[in-house]
């Protein structure tokens, strides 16, 4: 997709000060000076000319912006829950400069029209928003969508998420198909057989609160089925929101293989169990369920040892008459964008730097982002490179409160949790787009 | 009082004291129901809306009569004549019935977990759950324990009988909020509880269930069974699936004439109704004196009104309160 230059609001000159810049080469003790849209200058104690825009970056962290493989923005068809603005709104608060949309809007995203129409809406927003296409037209799973249109657009991943693609045989033409064109496969991995019609993980809890559950099984024959196409086709495949210990022991083995596969975590799945449905609330509800605490130390494993790729927030906003419906009933999904550096600082065992190669760069090279595909997003914060950084301070603790995030929705699950982990700064294409954690426009 | 809980939602909510205090609070009222008269003075002035968001006719017909017997006003609430046809959404509906005032409210829903929903939604008003999807139906199986009680005896307030007491389960465990709330109860009161039923209808896991067996061969723990509970194939829940075909449930898990006959005399036989005569039991032995069914819908009622004297009564849930 098109690179970002300036945008209007962006000023003249601005310098980052104070903070330690951190991206792939490493840390270093160093201010950023911005100009034009790029960053030109990164050294010790650089001064700031007359006019420019300072941001004190003491005790933060200076990162490349960070990247969403996984946001549902829910323009067009869902403005009520969530569209782009308030969602990319979200998306700098919590230091993304980046979001791939995912398709399952009203209409979907599966025609050349419809992503134009996306792209069009968001531009002039405060994050990046690259389109994932629908694999299947409608995300019906039947026939496949014009996917050399729409990669011609720039469409690099594509998904019939909140789905997986049912047939065997659809997902093997999809794969080669898509082979042809360079473009990844991201599979919502749930056999809708075996899910039928689970509001949970079936499980010790599904069982005692008399909740129809989905088991492990659902999401782990997907990954194993799309594994064994990525053999047969050589074609790409991402794995959306792992969930499961089976699951990433099934990419742990892909990897070692050596087959083109990638997979991404959501933060509820290193954070929070099934046992959260108890009270039978539904901001707990979201697909694939909360599992177990066994699943929970799989996929945090599978983060520590390079297994799962990334962190995707699959940010689903829903908005409260929703999820104020019967456990069953209610729409599965929560927010993410906002909590999701912050609880995978506050959470996750890992340096500052291995949290970011999995929020920033590793995500921009599978979304085909990075420099390697055309894009401009995760690269090293170098004289040259585009302005789009993400100034975290890990050590700030705050409390999550509902009612503050940007979101239209309010379905975090996360409201009265103290977070250590503050995104202060975003700056998009060098223009601080959320300055000292207060969102710019 | 001390211990009851503000709504009862799950059998979880009682402890043992409490399951007592319901069954002693119960036997007054079974008395009161055979009087010329049924009816007590004690919830006067205080209304109760019964909300079923899914049929039934004996459980609420059961608590209707309860409160009535004790002289308060109940408001009747079928969905079927009522705005969530328009598009109310359950919050509205309770939020709605709660500003016209209410004491108390009973519910009933196809979902699991709707009653605990609706416990976080008001303030100063009893939620009482009178059956939620496949999760708990507390008054059912406090009625079966009173049912029970009543058929054994034993000393001081009939508990200590049940300690030890090999109680079975037959059936559709996986579907049943009845099965959910009576092994809760009956294992709070000591009882050894088994399961039975095909794999594919018992619940995918019984960690930290209270249970000592579950297993799929009904003929092998006839003989030693002291209370023997059959459960209904849930159906509307798609259960049939679970099993090849009727016929073949029947052959396994039906309580026929013959099984009825290798139970020691006397045991006692329940059934939650309503009763499927063919299936999960037969026809004549739904008429032996041992199956306790009508003895259950009748006990129903004085169970009911303990539970609502014991949510309401003295003070509780007052107009004050309510302010």
């Amino acid at each position: 997709m098109a690179e970002r230059g300036r945008t209007p609001a962006a000023p003249a000159e601005l310098v980052v000060r104070g903070g330690t810049v951190t991206d792939r080469s490493g840390e270093r003790r160093a201010d950023v000076r911005v100009a034009d849209g790029r960053v030109v200058e990164v050294g010790a104690d650089l001064a700031a000319g007359r006019g420019a825009t300072v941001l004190d970056a003491a005790g933060c962290a200076v990162a490349p912006g960070l990247v969403d493989l996984h946001t549902h923005l829910r323009q067009p068809g869902r403005e009520e829950a969530e569209t782009i603005e308030t969602g990319t709104r979200a998306a700098a608060l919590g230091g993304f400069t980046a979001v791939v949309a995912m398709p399952n809007t009203e209409p979907a995203l599966d025609s050349a029209e419809a992503v134009r129409s996306v792209l069009e809406l968001a531009r002039g927003a405060t994050a990046h928003v690259a389109v994932a296409g629908a694999i299947t037209v409608g995300r019906a799973g039947e026939r496949l969508a014009p996917l050399a249109e729409l990669a011609a657009l720039g469409v690099r991943l594509f998904t019939d998420d909140g789905d997986g693609v049912q047939s065997a045989g659809l997902m093997r033409r999809a794969l080669e198909y898509g082979r042809g064109l360079g473009v990844t496969l991201a599979q919502h991995c749930e056999d809708r057989s075996l899910a039928a019609g689970g509001a949970m993980h079936e499980g010790a809890w599904s069982s005692r609160l008399g909740l129809p559950g989905t088991p492990a099984a659902a999401e782990e024959v997907m990954v194993a089925r799309d594994i064994a196409l990525a053999r047969v086709t050589g074609g790409r495949v991402h794995f959306l929101h792992l969930s499961t210990a089976g699951s990433v022991e099934l990419v742990r083995r892909a990897r070692a293989e050596g087959l083109a596969v990638t997979a991404e975590a959501a933060p509820h799945h290193f954070t929070l169990t099934d046992g959260c449905a108890a009270g039978f609330d539904p901001v707990f509800k979201v697909n694939p369920p909360l599992r177990p605490p066994a699943d929970v130390d799989a996929v945090r494993a599978g983060l520590a040892d390079g297994t799962l790729d990334a962190i995707a927030t699959d940010h689903a906003p829903h908005a409260p008459e929703a999820k104020d419906l019967p456990f069953e009933q209610a729409p599965a999904g929560m927010l993410g964008l906002e909590t999701a550096l912050a609880l995978a600082l506050t959470e996750l065992d890992l340096p500052l730097a291995r949290v970011l190669a999995l929020l920033s760069w590793q995500p921009a090279a599978i979304a085909g982002l990075d420099a390697a595909h055309g894009g401009d997003q995760g690269g090293d914060v170098t004289p040259g490179a585009p302005a789009h950084l993400c100034v975290v301070d890990p050590g700030a603790t705050w409390t999550v409160a509902a009612t503050a995030l940007a979101s239209r929705s309010r379905n975090t699950p996360y409201a009265g949790r103290t977070l250590t982990g503050r995104v202060r700064h975003t700056v998009l294409a060098g223009e601080p787009v959320v300055v000292d954690g207060e969102a710019q426009r | 009082m001390s211990g009851f809980p503000t709504h009862l939602l799950s059998m979880d909510d009682l402890d043992v004291a409490a399951i007592g205090e319901v069954l002693r609070v119960a036997d007054s009222f079974a008395e009161v129901g055979r009087r010329a008269n049924p009816k007590v003075p004690t919830l006067r002035g205080r209304t109760v809306a019964t909300l079923f968001f899914e049929d039934s006719t004996r459980t609420r017909m059961s608590f209707e009569t309860a409160a009535k017997r004790m002289s308060a006003d109940v408001l009747s609430f079928a969905p079927g004549s009522s705005s969530v046809n328009k598009g109310e959404s359950l919050r509205d509906t309770v939020e709605t019935v709660q500003a016209i005032g209410m004491d108390a409210v009973i519910i009933r829903h196809a979902s699991s977990g709707v009653p605990a929903q609706v416990a976080r939604w008001v303030d100063h008003c009893a939620v009482i759950n009178a059956g939620d999807g496949c999760h708990q139906h507390p008054t059912q199986a406090l009625l079966d324990v009173f049912t029970v009680r009543q058929v054994l005896g034993g000393g001081d307030d009939g508990l200590a009988r049940f300690r030890g007491l090999r109680v079975t389960i037959v059936g559709d465990v996986r579907h049943s909020r009845v099965a959910r709330s009576q092994v809760a109860a009956y294992a709070a009161l000591g009882a050894e509880v088994t399961l039975v039923g095909p794999a594919t209808l018992l619940p995918p896991s019984l960690e930290g269930w209270p249970v000592a067996a579950a297993g799929h061969d009904l003929d092998a723990v006839l003989a030693t069974t002291e209370v023997l509970s059959l459960l209904r194939l849930q159906g509307e829940r798609g259960s049939g699936t679970f099993v090849p075909s009727l016929r073949e449930y029947t052959a396994s898990f039906g309580l026929t004439a013959r099984r009825a006959a290798r139970l020691a005399p006397g045991t006692p036989i329940l059934h939650p109704g309503p009763i499927v005569r063919g299936v999960e039991i037969a026809a004549e032995v739904a008429d032996l004196p041992a199956a306790r069914i009508t003895d259950q819908v009748r006990n129903g009622v004085a169970v009911r009104m303990a539970v609502l004297f014991l949510l309401l009564g003295q003070g509780r849930h007052d107009g004050a309160a309510r302010g």
